[in-house]
């Protein structure tokens, strides 16, 4: 066998260096093109309907715009669909067809060729993701208080504005790129992205969300009603009074106190006063601990930074896992 | 220089060891054959070797003493995982342009020139392409990074004869024009004995055979003589013994020489692909060259 080296070979020992990374971005942009297209298309589609019911609430006093609270929890799966058609099959379709054998002995280098393609893609998602948080925030706020009642920080929408929206989109995303490398499966992964990024948001909002901030208390009769109140009970002459003290007074008026309703008979004792307002002119007083809305961009963005970190903490362990284990 | 250097080299999978206490090196310039039954570790050598995948034990070294994975040796090393896998949905084009963008080098003339030699179209999707083309579509996106090792798995495993005579063909021809190092697994037998000049068989995970073709068929001959004379030969180191009706056929181990041949016994040259089925059928039986050879062919460990 002869031995013809080629010239390539000495010039290569001679001036070893890494492939640049600017190679990758045309291989991102052809593996992924897909997904960003379907990307665009579905937030690109929300987004019109936004632009049309926002203004629609703004024409027609907001009636129009009240609809808005019945779609928002439609919205709520939008982040969970781009984790898992967006993320997981990033890396778990490599590894169920196999050519990660291909992608992975090439020049490149298996964890900068991740990096490469998911750097990009994040930021695609989160960008995305922002401009349709903030499009919806504009399109909700004249629902803000007044005769809608709706506040910011109500659980049903907190996460569809802004700064939480791009987190939460980010975050799934996130999880569906470690589910790709961990379950090595598509379809597998992708449910497991939308079942941990479902478990994750309703984690959040009702046990996270709260206590961000230690809620304020007052006895103030009537709050804003762009407040997220918490909890409410009532006193006496400085002392807590349980419910079922308070159900005993309002019985003894003639209230019919059925379960947490009150319903006044006519000609009762509570004459024309609502329960409260009776409660109040017998020396109760009511507290409320509640989170005034002037919170929401503070808790935007402590829930935004915790959830960036925690994406930047998934995206990181599957690219180190992807350098160490293989095959 | 050695291609591959493997010591001690383990790889667990769960609580099985794939690969264990393998110690090997494979010189350069070479078309390695890595012959060995299923599950006897040969995948598991060559992820190991392309750094794929991590050992659990030892070490491997490739090209010369370079770290298996390393970025040196992911320039220096193509590999053409079974099945070949491409991305199915990429046209033939952009495969190539995949390939240019992740390597260093990358010949975009000799890849052009080999696929319409082939007639391959550029404009056809991976996923269309028939299962031999497919393969030389990974061959050739291999070569075209000219590197100094071409690693094969399995790589004739799903082809129909043709398709493996011009997969060989093309490897071949960048052996004589490129002195491109090859090591290929295969279960092909009759296929390598054309190709390979070097002989690595791999049982249950550690090395049983490693040599020159060459060699190893000037050592190894195949007696035959009558049944009855057959204690004579308890002075031969048999690898592998067949018993027929009337006659015996030993395939005995010599040192290269004019071997005495008991009378009435004739003696032949053996080919390659009788060679490595006699010593798949006795897993106990080594040839190893160097120091591993002593330890290996403890008498209780030669097959009688």
């Amino acid at each position: 066998m002869t031995a013809l080296t080629m010239p390539a070979h000495s010039e290569r020992d001679a001036s070893r260096r890494p492939v640049p990374w600017r190679r990758m971005a045309w291989v991102s942009w052809r593996q992924q093109r897909l997904s960003v297209a379907g990307l665009v298309a579905v937030l690109g589609a929300v987004s019109l309907y936004l632009l049309f019911i926002g203004q629609q609430a703004r024409s027609f006093n907001g009636i129009a715009g009240h609809s808005l609270t019945l779609t928002a929890a439609l919205f709520q799966v939008i982040p969970a669909l781009v984790g898992a058609f967006v993320g997981a099959p990033v890396l778990a379709k490599e590894l169920e067809s196999g050519t990660f054998r291909y992608t992975w002995t090439q020049g490149f280098g298996r964890a900068r060729w991740t990096v490469a393609t998911l750097a990009p893609l994040a930021v695609a998602v989160t960008v995305l993701a922002g401009a349709v948080g903030l499009l919806f925030s504009w399109c909700y706020s004249p629902l803000i208080g007044g005769h809608y009642g709706s506040n910011l920080l109500d659980g049903n929408t907190f996460d569809l504005h802004g700064v939480a929206f791009a987190a939460w989109t980010l975050t799934a995303f996130s999880m569906g790129i470690l589910a790709g490398i961990l379950i090595r499966r598509v379809v597998p992964a992708m449910l497991a992205t939308m079942v941990a990024w479902s478990g994750l948001a309703i984690v959040t909002g009702v046990f996270l969300r709260p206590h961000y901030e230690a809620p304020l208390v007052s006895s103030a009769p009537n709050l804003p009603s762009a407040d997220w109140v918490m909890s409410q009970w009532w006193t006496r002459g400085g002392k807590p009074v349980s419910s079922s003290t308070i159900d005993q007074v309002l019985q003894r008026a003639g209230a019919t106190v059925n379960g947490g309703s009150v319903t006044q008979s006519p000609g009762s004792g509570l004459g024309n006063m609502s329960p409260a307002q009776y409660l109040l002119h017998h020396g109760f007083t009511q507290f409320q601990s509640y989170q005034p809305d002037s919170r929401f961009w503070t808790f935007q963005w402590i829930e935004g930074g915790w959830l960036l970190a925690l994406s930047l903490l998934l995206m990181g362990t599957a690219v180190w896992l992807v350098h160490r284990r293989a095959a | 220089m050695n291609v591959i250097e493997a010591t001690g080299l383990g790889k667990r999978y769960g609580s099985t060891w794939a690969l264990l206490e393998c110690s090997m090196a494979i010189p350069a310039e070479h078309v390695v054959a890595l012959v060995g039954p299923n599950g006897a570790g040969k995948t598991t050598l060559l992820n190991l070797a392309v750094g794929l995948t991590a050992p659990s034990a030892g070490t491997v070294t490739v090209l010369g003493g370079t770290r298996a994975g390393s970025p040196a040796a992911r320039d220096g090393i193509a590999f053409v995982a079974q099945d070949a896998p491409l991305h199915k949905n990429l046209s033939v084009a952009d495969m190539l342009h995949l390939t240019r963008n992740l390597n260093l080098y990358f010949d975009q003339g000799y890849a052009e020139a080999r696929l319409a030699e082939l007639a391959i179209p550029l404009n056809r999707k991976a996923g269309k392409l028939s299962g031999g083309q497919q393969a030389q579509l990974a061959l050739t996106l291999a070569l075209s990074r000219r590197p100094q090792l071409l690693v094969l798995d399995e790589p004739m495993a799903s082809l129909d004869p043709l398709a493996r005579h011009d997969f060989m063909a093309t490897v071949m021809a960048a052996v004589a024009d490129d002195g491109v190092s090859v090591v290929l697994s295969s279960h092909a037998l009759a296929e390598l004995e054309r190709v390979a000049d070097y002989l690595v068989i791999l049982s249950s995970g550690s090395v049983q055979v490693a040599g020159e073709v060459d060699d190893l068929l000037a050592c190894h001959r195949v007696l035959s003589g009558p049944d009855a004379e057959a204690s004579r030969s308890e002075h031969l180191d048999v690898v592998h013994a067949l018993h027929s009706k009337a006659q015996t056929h030993l395939l005995v181990r010599t040192d290269g020489s004019a071997s005495p041949v008991p009378p009435g016994w004739k003696a032949r040259p053996i080919s390659l692909e009788e060679l490595a089925l006699a010593y798949l059928r006795q897993p106990g039986a080594a040839s190893l060259p160097g120091p591993s050879r002593a330890r290996h062919l403890e008498p209780t460990e030669v097959a009688r």
